[in-house]
């Protein structure tokens, strides 16, 4: 698919803030189901600081916006040429191991309910297996907005039996993780969800490290592998690890955040 | 047991001694009284309060301090500093494959899981490469002797090691104290060192920086038991000791805030660890670090020594590979030797070190400071099966050595002087060069019969000398 996509952020401050610094994984993976074209990033009244791609295979850029602003502006714009890879990511280049994805975050700390459940999936075939997981999650877990909130852990969204995509993926990394397997979460895009409706653009998933195949992608709150609909960003132990968007200023008032992604099919 | 006695061999004093022998014999028990209380007062002045290596308590509580010299010669110092020199080296090229491409892992030399699923392990940091390759700047290497020509390396401290400056203070009061003695011996100086370090840290410079590098050493803060140190030390290289307010972010760059405005800061010795250096990049709940750091770290914009995920190279389950790194990564035979390890995560180890609980030394695989461990042969046996019980609920966490025996050096107590148990930590400085001033900090178990020389219980510190040719 060729896909446009416009993503705003702005935060407000009820007090000026100054010394504003903000870490962006902003731009889209580079392996063989994307390439881009014209991709912009831009913080209002901030400067470009460092920008490097880490070990992850992510591009990560640096900005400072010294101040005092009463708010900020994040904007992305690009273009993005996508295929379908059936979930895998191929030709990403990265220098972790592996291994260094079994480890878990507060967030994905196993409890009972998810050690039963992680064994409770039979298959033997690493692949297979991976999709019994997520299928497991995908049963066991309804998408539903506003029940869960940003610290939620994996074993909280279980019990609960509800959660929006982070929580899906939180609760799927735990699962593989809990099999020996190395799992991590993926922070990205999503075009429309398979039923064909609108869905906030912003979206997450895991990746699952396949042998023979490497990291291939699944969507558990869709129950699907990711296609041509998705657009990666990048990867961590979780969604913090995984953020898009982290920073921090200097100031004592609070803060508002206002969202907007758009991702749309452009025609041929 | 018997033990190494490092100034008698039965009635004879050893050579290094001799010239010590008349001062210690000839000093009547008042002078030495009145010269005890003397470098106490001197300690109190100064304000050098704290508890080496991090070990916790009271952060005032005064550290013991022992007259008595523990004296090297100057070629079984040449031994040690080659060994030292070897370590460090072997410790930086782990750290710089671990980092990369992980060579020694695939060549199964040192398990995957070990490295990678450590809490110590950064994968933040993975592909950085800081400048000449040198992840760990400072490495204090704690050693115990057990015979003439036989060194044991406890552990290696690859992250922020303490204690220098007890290794400079004890040198200047012993000078003040004691001048003739520094007249009648050739002792070689220490107090080089903040020297050392200073030039150490400037050539760690990154490329970016074409001035002179700015150093700073960054300090959680004055509640640290260490910050006396970390104050010290900046005062005698003569860089800035900063908070991690002091210090900001702004485009590719860190600059420390000061009177005439921002400056530039290329070289960062910090004194705080890993999960408080950045919010942005680990605990986002940090007030102690700076936000963007690691981000202008990891693009080449400042140099930060120890580097962040140094400390994957010195927990002590790495360590009982320490030896096989020499072999790999240098194609040398280890100079010095590594204490002979059980790990309790394997199945003969464990049988092992069940049955034989009351003759090992027992440490937690991320424990320090003489906390959490169990010295078999001076434990009650009630104390050996409670240990018992802990080990058996989690076998992983836990490592076991036999129980060195720990040389001796004289030492004064109430009733004249008697041999102490003692341990060597030098400071190895890692950049252009691999270097070390002669000596370290030597600790003393001051309770007779004592093995343990962690201040928290206990020990005492003392005036190490090497002599010269």
């Amino acid at each position: 698919m060729k896909l446009k996509i416009s993503h705003e952020t702005v935060y407000r401050y009820d007090q000026p803030i100054r010394n504003l610094v903000q870490s962006l994984r902003l731009t889209p993976s580079v392996f063989e189901g994307q390439k881009t074209h014209d991709w912009q990033i831009d913080v209002s009244g901030g400067i470009k600081g460092p920008g490097f791609r880490d070990g992850a295979g992510d591009w990560i850029e640096g900005w400072t916006v010294r101040g005092p602003v009463d708010h900020v502006t994040v904007r992305i714009s690009g273009r993005i040429d996508t295929r379908d890879m059936a979930g895998v990511l191929r030709g990403h280049r990265e220098m972790i191991n592996p291994l260094t994805y079994l480890r878990d975050s507060p967030v994905t700390q196993p409890d009972a309910a998810l050690r039963e459940l992680a064994g409770s999936v039979t298959e033997t075939d690493p692949l297979a297996l991976a999709h019994g997981l997520s299928l497991a999650i995908h049963e066991r877990i309804a998408f539903r907005n506003g029940v869960t909130h940003n610290g939620t852990t994996a074993a909280e969204a279980l019990a609960l039996g509800e959660g929006v995509c982070q929580d899906h993926t939180h609760a799927l990394t735990a699962l593989a993780r809990l099999r020996g397997i190395p799992a991590r979460y993926v922070s990205g895009y999503l075009h429309s969800t398979i039923d064909g409706q609108a869905h906030d653009a912003a979206h997450a998933w895991a990746e699952i490290m396949v042998e023979g195949l490497g990291w291939v992608g699944f969507d558990a709150a869709n129950k699907c592998c990711p296609d041509d609909r998705y657009v990666r960003l990048g990867s961590g132990i979780d969604a913090n690890d995984a953020a898009p968007i982290r920073g921090v200023a200097m100031g004592t008032g609070a803060e508002d955040m206002d969202v907007m992604v758009r991702v749309e099919e452009i025609a041929q | 047991m018997s033990y190494y006695n490092e100034m008698f061999e039965g009635d004879r004093v050893r050579d290094p001694y001799a010239r010590l022998r008349d001062w210690v014999e000839t000093m009547p028990d008042d002078f030495r009284q009145m010269k005890q209380a003397e470098a106490e007062a001197l300690f109190r002045r100064i304000g050098i309060t704290f508890a080496v290596y991090g070990e916790g308590g009271d952060p005032d509580r005064l550290i013991p301090f022992d007259m008595m010299p523990r004296v090297f010669e100057q070629a079984e110092w040449r031994k040690l500093e080659r060994g030292i020199k070897q370590r460090a080296r072997a410790l930086n090229a782990f750290l710089r494959d671990v980092y990369g491409r992980g060579e020694i892992i695939r060549a199964g030399r040192i398990p995957a899981r070990l490295v990678y699923q450590n809490e110590a392990y950064e994968k933040s940091v993975v592909g950085v490469v800081p400048p000449r390759g040198i992840y760990s700047h400072i490495i204090g290497i704690d050693l115990v002797r057990t015979a003439k020509d036989e060194f044991y390396v406890l552990e290696d401290n690859c992250r922020t090691p303490s204690g220098v400056s007890y290794m400079l203070e004890n040198r200047e009061i012993m000078m003040r104290m004691f001048p003739q003695l520094f007249r009648g011996n050739r002792i070689e100086p220490v107090d080089q060192y903040p020297d050392l370090l200073r030039r150490t840290l400037e050539s760690v410079a990154p490329a970016k920086c074409n001035d002179r590098p700015t150093c700073v050493i960054l300090t959680p803060g004055h509640y640290n038991s260490a910050y006396y140190e970390h104050s010290f030390l900046a005062n005698l290289m003569g860089v800035e000791l900063v908070e991690g307010q002091d210090l900001f972010v702004d485009g590719e760059f860190c600059y420390m805030r000061t009177t005439t405005g921002p400056k530039r800061v290329d070289v960062i010795y910090r004194r705080i660890d890993d999960p408080y250096l950045d919010p942005l990049c680990f605990r986002p709940d940090s007030m102690l670090g700076i936000p963007g750091l690691m981000d202008v770290y990891r693009s080449g914009g400042v140099s930060i020594c120890s580097a962040p995920g140094a400390g994957v190279a010195d927990d002590k389950a790495i360590y009982t590979f320490v030896p096989e790194m020499i072999r790999f990564y240098l194609g040398e035979e280890p100079i010095l030797n590594n204490v002979q390890t059980w790990t309790l995560w394997k199945d003969d180890d464990y049988r092992y070190v069940m049955e034989n609980l009351g003759d090992l030394v027992v440490k937690e695989v991320h424990g320090s400071g003489g906390y959490g461990m169990l010295v078999g042969p001076k434990s009650t046996k009630e104390e050996i099966e409670a240990f018992r019980a802990k080990i058996q609920a989690n076998p992983s966490n836990y490592i076991a050595q036999p129980t060195l025996a720990l040389s001796t050096c004289p030492t004064f107590v109430e009733e004249g002087i008697a041999p102490r148990h003692v341990d060597l930590r030098p400071y190895c400085l890692c950049g252009d060069r691999i270097e070390l001033v002669p000596g370290g900090l030597t600790r003393v178990a001051l309770r007779e019969g004592s093995l343990v020389v962690n201040s928290s219980q206990g020990g005492g510190v003392k005036d190490t000398w090497v002599l010269s040719e």
